[in-house]
């Protein structure tokens, strides 16, 4: 039994899961007064145009997204397993690769602004 | 007497019915599905602000719809489902040895939801809704 | 000291007669305070003697009785009656093969302890003419929870990693090579790590948690786990990414290692 290198998909997976439990229920809560139609003043495009062009506002974003995703992708993965689908290869490879997808689409996007 | 152990199969697809805290462990893992679908929901908001100001406000006025807005709640308790189980989750993994004894596990646990209550509401104040 | 009457539903299993286990039904009377243990040793006394289980010490050390209880691992010395109503369901502790009635074969269980490396494998290794190893309280208290496991498999029982992955190495055993890592005596992380940071080893646990909420002991496994996984990707960063970085925190070498046997 040689050593694993779960540690690559799981330290990211922790860093993340930390930044959903602390940054995420906030987040959720602007966009469901958003959908409510009572989208607060931060979320007008001019304020949000101004943070995601400064440099800060652009690593906290991605920062927050990708590792997002990534522990997302993680956790699905195992319960992918958990509900009986053994693929777990399959799993991880597809669930991994959106996660990455979806984090080089928003620098892309993040660089257009 | 001869040794014929009987080998009794866990079900892999329903082994979770069997006891509450199986279901439990279920749904803090299931908040992932709608934890990571909201993230899709924030790439592509960011598409639409990159793309501008009459892009960004269709995506403000899109995310109204019901659907979305049964989602958003949806992922509003996914999200505080997630970060509750997390926190208490956190004094297992890192305890914190002062001497002989050991600060309180609900200590860790609650200096880390105190840390989430004002780090929101900062949030919550700069995007003006105080 | 009044009277209660039990009906007990017990799996039975006769590996010379049985393809398959079927349960069977007892109505055995009892005093109210009594635990299922001692219900079961009525049944084996007066009613039917062929029943076949384990237990020992009847005050939750020893680790023998554990079984299913109403489909909850339990020590059954540690089941009291007065918690339970209607029929009582006992069976064979979940996860390992049923040996005959509620004995189960552990010995993958047991295979599994001594694949973790068990004992000190000291720091500096010294002639006993040079006195003991000495051990603050402060260094006891690091690992004494951890050393308080009484080996007796509720934890595999209820962690559903280990009833679907069966090469999972487990909370107790795992908990146990934690148990000599934080011991100040102990040299032999990197060792015990070729097993704990496999993907047998803590890699395949999720964190249900369900070890810990069920050990009698109050061991906490998942918490053993959960700091074994930190550890072992601090390890990882430092095997991989750092130059020239050695994740060992001991100093013995193999040699001496292999000296204690």
């Amino acid at each position: 039994m040689a050593k694993s290198h779960k540690p690559v998909v799981w330290f990211p997976f922790a860093a993340g899961g930390t930044v959903i439990a602390f940054c995420m229920p906030v987040i959720v809560l602007l966009t469901l007064l958003a959908a409510l139609g009572h989208a607060p003043a931060g979320l007008d495009y001019q304020n949000m145009h101004v943070f995601a062009r400064s440099g800060l506002g652009k690593l906290i974003i991605f920062g927050v997204v990708a590792l997002s995703l990534w522990s997302s992708a993680h956790r699905l993965r195992c319960t992918c397993y958990d509900f009986g689908l053994r693929a777990d290869t399959l799993a991880a490879t597809v669930l991994y690769a959106a996660a990455i997808f979806g984090s080089i689409a928003s620098a892309v996007f993040l660089a257009r602004i | 007497m001869s040794r014929k152990p009987l080998v009794r199969e866990c079900p892999p697809t329903t082994w979770y019915f069997r006891q509450p805290r199986y279901m439990r462990y279920m749904s803090r893992e299931i908040t992932s599905i709608f934890v990571g679908a909201y993230c899709v929901l924030l790439v592509v908001g960011l598409q639409r602000l990159a793309d501008g100001p009459t892009a960004w406000e269709g995506f403000l006025l899109a995310l109204q719809s019901p659907a979305s807005i049964v989602f958003q709640i949806l992922a509003l308790v996914a999200a505080v489902y997630h970060a509750a189980t997390w926190f208490n989750a956190t004094q297992k993994a890192m305890p914190i040895q002062i001497g002989e004894g050991f600060v309180p596990g609900n200590l860790i646990s609650g200096a880390h939801y105190a840390a989430w209550a004002v780090l929101s509401l900062i949030v919550l104040i700069l995007a003006g809704v105080f | 000291m009044k009277e209660r009457t039990v009906q007990l539903e017990v799996l039975r299993y006769n590996p010379d007669t049985d393809t398959e286990a079927h349960f069977q039904r007892y109505e055995v009377v009892c005093q109210e305070e009594w635990v299922v243990l001692d219900a079961l040793n009525k049944v084996k006394a007066d009613i039917d003697p062929t029943l076949n289980y384990r237990w020992s010490c009847h005050m939750a050390v020893c680790g023998s009785c554990g079984m299913m209880i109403n489909g909850e691992p339990k020590l059954s010395c540690h089941a009291f009656l007065r918690d339970y109503e209607g029929v009582i369901r006992v069976e064979p502790l979940a996860h390992f093969p049923v040996e005959r009635d509620l004995v189960t074969a552990p010995d993958d269980f047991m295979e599994k302890l001594k694949r973790v490396k068990p004992y000190i494998i000291p720091k500096e290794k010294k002639p006993i003419s040079e006195g003991e190893y000495k051990q603050t309280p402060a260094q006891l208290m690091k690992f004494r929870q951890y050393s308080m496991c009484i080996n007796c498999m509720l934890c595999y029982a209820a962690c559903p990693q280990y009833g679907l992955t069966p090469s999972f190495i487990g909370p107790a055993a795992l908990t146990l090579a934690h148990r000599y890592n934080q011991d100040s005596r102990d040299g032999g992380r990197a060792e015990r790590q070729e097993v704990v940071a496999t993907h047998e080893g803590v890699w395949e646990c999720t964190f249900v948690g369900a070890c810990s909420e069920v050990c009698p002991a109050h061991v906490d496994p998942a918490s053993a786990l959960q700091q074994m996984k930190i550890t072992s990707s601090l390890d990882w960063i430092v095997e991989h990414l750092i130059p020239g970085g050695k994740s060992a925190r001991d100093t013995v070498s193999r040699e001496d290692a292999g000296d204690i046997s």
